[in-house]
């Protein structure tokens, strides 16, 4: 859970409230996807807190594999 | 050229005193010293016919009016230069030199610069471009493909210097952190810009194949800020349309301004206006993040509520029913039980003993009120009978005058005058005591 992308709770997120709403669940069922559904909600909001951007450059190496190099070192370096 | 001029001069009165006879060569040097004297650099405007590229990169065409055909020549370092495709047909103005080509004895036009005619040769390659590329389908609207929403990796091609990358980081700052962004830096104007654009975008393509799922560039900005039509024109060209076309990444062109629209632009999967734009269009706001948040989890919390209710609504429901069941059954079954425990008591020897018990006892009791009831019958017969007992003592009736005779001496008493004879004697008792007297007569 601590890996999974804000996207991918979101979408997450957004299909338990749409299986809850579509009902048709058993209570078990029920309070399942609401804890899951408050997990993700919290891990949403922590990340939208939390987050910070990554700038890489994309560079080739020797062996002619592909790296990434922070921006701003990428930028002293040129 | 400014000495040959006099030379010719004086092999022209040569040719007056006494016939010169001119060499080909001579002629010909003389012609084409006349007419590049004469000439020097000119503009001629016609129409492009017999075009013929070579493989040296040289061109070869000629350019003709109604009354006149001029050959022309573009040498591969002015042919490349060259933007729009030339073509038999295109009505074009040309700078160059006329030359005179001794070996074939011809005069030609050698092309500095040529320009379409009535509209400028970029704008013109433009629309050639344009219209080869619409034939193959590079713009149908089926090939594009979509833009993800909140793609955690975007990839950016445009130079680390320029505007745009400026632009789509300060973006950024205002916006989701939860990306990141890889640059592909490339020269975005200049000579080699289009193929360094196009490389970059088949690097990221590259790249993909060796990402994870998870790892993968879902997203693809291509584009540099605003310029002349010259400055942009590497995202006019075709090898920038073609990766484009060939990306498996969507890809979102933001080239220049507003107003500038080119081929990339028309490649690509969506056109951002500028590269602002795009970023806005990938990255969402954070706010609005938030609120999408916020409004989730109210109806995680709502539709769980709800859920619950109806569960609950269910079980109460079902609990109402179950008593009610409960209740009819019980009543039935206990009706029955009591029927049964009737019927049972009816058959049980302990109660018909009970009964037979309360039965003896009231007959004994009838039999005792009967006998009470004759008894007392009885007595007030007896005492009846002891009353009329009474009122039958003679001596009662004597006390009424009556009298009692008996005969004599047998005591009888006599009821039949006959039973006498006269001269018998006879008793008489009367109430208060008895006469003895003798028959005289029995009548």
């Amino acid at each position: 859970m601590a890996e999974i992308k804000f996207e991918e709770a979101l979408k997450k997120l957004e299909k338990i409230v749409e299986d809850l709403e579509n009902g048709d669940l058993s209570l078990d069922e029920a309070l399942k996807k609401y804890q899951e559904g408050i997990e993700l909600s919290r891990t949403c909001s922590a990340k939208l807190d939390s987050a910070k951007k990554k700038i890489d450059v994309l560079v080739k190496n020797k062996k002619g594999e592909f790296e990434f190099k922070p921006l701003d070192q990428a930028k002293t370096e040129e | 050229m400014a000495e040959s001029i006099p030379d010719l001069f004086s092999q022209d009165q040569a040719f007056k005193s006494g016939r010169h006879i001119f060499t080909v060569s001579e002629v010909t040097q003389e012609v084409k010293a006349l007419l590049e004297g004469a000439f020097g650099s000119v503009w001629v405007e016609g129409e492009v016919s017999n075009c013929r590229p070579s493989g040296s990169g040289h061109v070869y065409f000629s350019l003709k009016d109604p009354g006149a055909v001029l050959s022309a020549v573009i040498f591969n370092r002015a042919a490349r230069d060259i933007k729009f495709k030339l073509e038999d047909g295109l009505k074009v103005i040309c700078f160059g030199k006329i030359d005179v080509y001794a070996p074939r004895g011809q005069y030609q036009l050698i092309i500095d610069k040529i320009e379409p005619k009535g509209i400028g040769g970029l704008q013109l390659a433009l629309e050639q471009l344009k219209a080869k590329l619409e034939k193959e389908g590079f713009f149908a609207p089926e090939h594009k493909k979509p833009i993800p929403y909140l793609p955690a990796r975007i990839g950016v091609v445009t130079s680390l210097t320029g505007a745009a990358i400026k632009d789509i980081l300060k973006v950024l700052d205002r916006r989701f952190k939860d990306v990141h962004i890889i640059i592909n830096p490339v020269k975005v104007q200049g000579e080699g810009a289009g193929e360094e654009i196009a490389l970059a975008i088949d690097e990221f393509n590259c790249l993909n194949q060796g990402l994870s799922e998870k790892e993968k560039v879902e997203v693809l900005i291509v584009g540099r800020g605003g310029g002349s039509i010259e400055d942009l024109w590497a995202f006019n060209e075709e090898i920038v349309a073609r990766s484009i076309y060939a990306s498996r990444i969507p890809v979102i062109s933001a080239v220049g301004h507003e107003r500038d629209v080119t081929i990339a632009d028309l490649v690509a999967d969506l056109r951002a206006a500028t590269p602002s734009v795009a970023a806005e269009l990938v990255i969402p706001r954070q706010e609005d993040l938030r609120q999408r948040l916020e409004e989730l989890t109210a109806s995680l919390k709502q539709d769980f509520q709800d859920a619950v209710k109806v569960l609950q609504d269910r079980s109460f429901d079902l609990a109402h029913r179950l008593k009610i069941a409960a209740q009819h059954l019980w009543e039935i079954n206990s009706n029955r039980l009591d029927a049964n425990a009737k019927k049972l008591s009816l058959v049980n020897p302990a109660a018909k003993l009970e009964l037979y018990k309360t039965k003896l006892a009231d007959l004994a009791r009838q039999i005792f009120v009967r006998m009470q009831h004759l008894v007392s019958l009885k007595d007030a017969g007896f005492k009846g009978l002891i009353e009329n007992l009474s009122s039958l003592n003679p001596l009662n009736i004597l006390s009424r005058g009556y009298s009692v005779t008996f005969q004599l001496p047998e005591g009888k008493i006599v009821k039949d005058a006959r039973s006498v004879s006269p001269g018998e004697l006879i008793r008489t008792k009367v109430y208060q005591g008895e006469i003895i007297s003798k028959v005289t007569e029995v009548s």
